[in-house]
């Protein structure tokens, strides 16, 4: 699956009212290390076909960062029933996030 | 002048990899500005061909004149950042110094690991939610906000640059150093050793040691000189318990980024560090063969 646009006007429909497991990457065009997270979150998308994966451009959506506690970026939180269930900050190992997807 | 590699550090694992770079006809340039933790071994009894040992200082200091006298570029310099520069789909990196700025094909970071961590209390459990090491990611979430920097040497400053124009006010920690020499209308410098970083899932507050707290959003650390962690995080480069994790080529995440030594953790030995060195300049001999 490709990788999702989330904003705020999405973001319940998508997220919060999901039964599944929801991976959210925050992100900033700026910022050198999200770029580094990037095609990770990609390949995340591609190969775990079962999990929604998306993307919230802090720039454009800062009151979910701030809902969120989003104080560095990249973070990436997986949603569980629309409910932060475990956030990742900075760079992460593709398979620590595969795990949680599990 | 774009340099084919850049070298941050000048320990066995930085030295070693020069060594094969330059001879391999590439441009080879070494940065380095803290001194290798191998300078203060008494005697090292334990790495090949010295029949009495050789002590670390003479060891550390033979390795650079070696590198020079086979014409590798060394300066020590402070580095300050690093920054990715992609220009026609190729990637080149921006190295700040105190003094000089350099362009780079490929970098290899033997940087060795920082002496002086910062170990304040709540400093690791807040990290993420208001404790930052990168204030060019991170200022963004501080906008018009008062925030801290702890530091008070040169990488401290260039964080605290960063910032002035983002947040309100931005505080300089010096944790009991000396202040720095550093002026600005919304700066202010207090040097009072820190006791502990509070905050409920977020930062709120710094106590002092004299029991005098300053409110503040977010705390940026930049004390001493910018390290493999500080470094690595601002570009973006795969950390696992604060050491660049790196494949069997010594390839870290990012292309053309390549680390060893100390900075990659295992066993911190000098017959480690020189063998990683090697390979990290193998790989790079390859690497720009095909992509350069």
């Amino acid at each position: 699956m490709s990788v999702l646009k989330l904003g705020t006007d999405n973001f319940e429909q998508e997220v919060l009212k999901n039964n599944n497991k929801v991976l959210v990457d925050f992100y900033a065009d700026w910022c050198g290390p999200c770029k580094m997270m990037s095609p990770v979150i990609d390949e995340i998308a591609e190969t775990k076909t079962d999990v929604k994966v998306g993307k919230v451009n802090v720039d454009d959506n800062q009151e979910l960062a701030v809902k969120y506690n989003v104080m560095s970026i990249p973070t990436i939180i997986v949603f569980e029933n629309g409910i932060p269930k475990k956030t990742f900050i900075g760079v992460t190992d593709k398979n620590e996030i595969l795990e949680q997807l599990n | 002048m774009v340099y084919d590699v850049i070298i941050i550090g000048a320990g066995p694992a930085g030295i070693s990899a020069s060594l094969y770079t330059k001879r391999a006809n590439l441009n080879t340039l070494i940065i380095y500005f803290e001194n290798s933790s191998l300078e203060k071994a008494k005697l090292i009894e334990n790495y090949y061909g010295f029949e009495n040992g050789i002590d670390g200082k003479t060891l550390y200091e033979t390795g650079i004149k070696q590198a020079k006298n086979l014409g590798v570029e060394v300066k020590k310099e402070e580095l300050l950042k690093i920054e990715l520069d992609i220009n026609d789909g190729k990637t080149f990196f921006v190295l700040t110094t105190t003094q000089n700025q350099y362009i780079a094909k490929t970098i290899v970071l033997a940087i060795g690991t920082k002496k002086n961590k910062v170990k304040i209390k709540g400093v690791k459990d807040l990290e993420g939610k208001g404790i930052s090491y990168c204030a060019i990611c991170d200022g963004f979430f501080y906008r018009n906000q008062d925030v801290a920097v702890i530091g008070n040497g040169n990488y401290a400053l260039s964080e605290t640059n960063d910032l002035i124009n983002v947040a309100k006010t931005v505080t300089i920690l010096t944790n009991g150093e000396e202040a720095p020499e550093f002026r600005a209308d919304n700066v202010q410098i207090i040097t009072k050793p820190i006791e502990e970083i509070k905050g409920e899932n977020k930062v709120e507050e710094i106590i002092f040691k004299d029991n005098s707290r300053l409110k503040t959003r977010g705390i940026f650390i930049a004390q001493g000189t910018a390290g493999s962690t500080e470094l690595a995080k601002k570009l973006g480069i795969l950390l696992k318990d604060d050491k660049i994790v790196v494949n069997d080529k010594m390839e870290t995440n990012i292309k053309g980024v390549y680390a060893c030594g100390d900075c990659t953790g295992g066993i911190l030995q000098v017959s480690t560090a020189v063998s990683e060195g090697t390979i990290a300049a193998l790989s790079i001999i390859q690497f720009l063969k095909m992509k350069f």
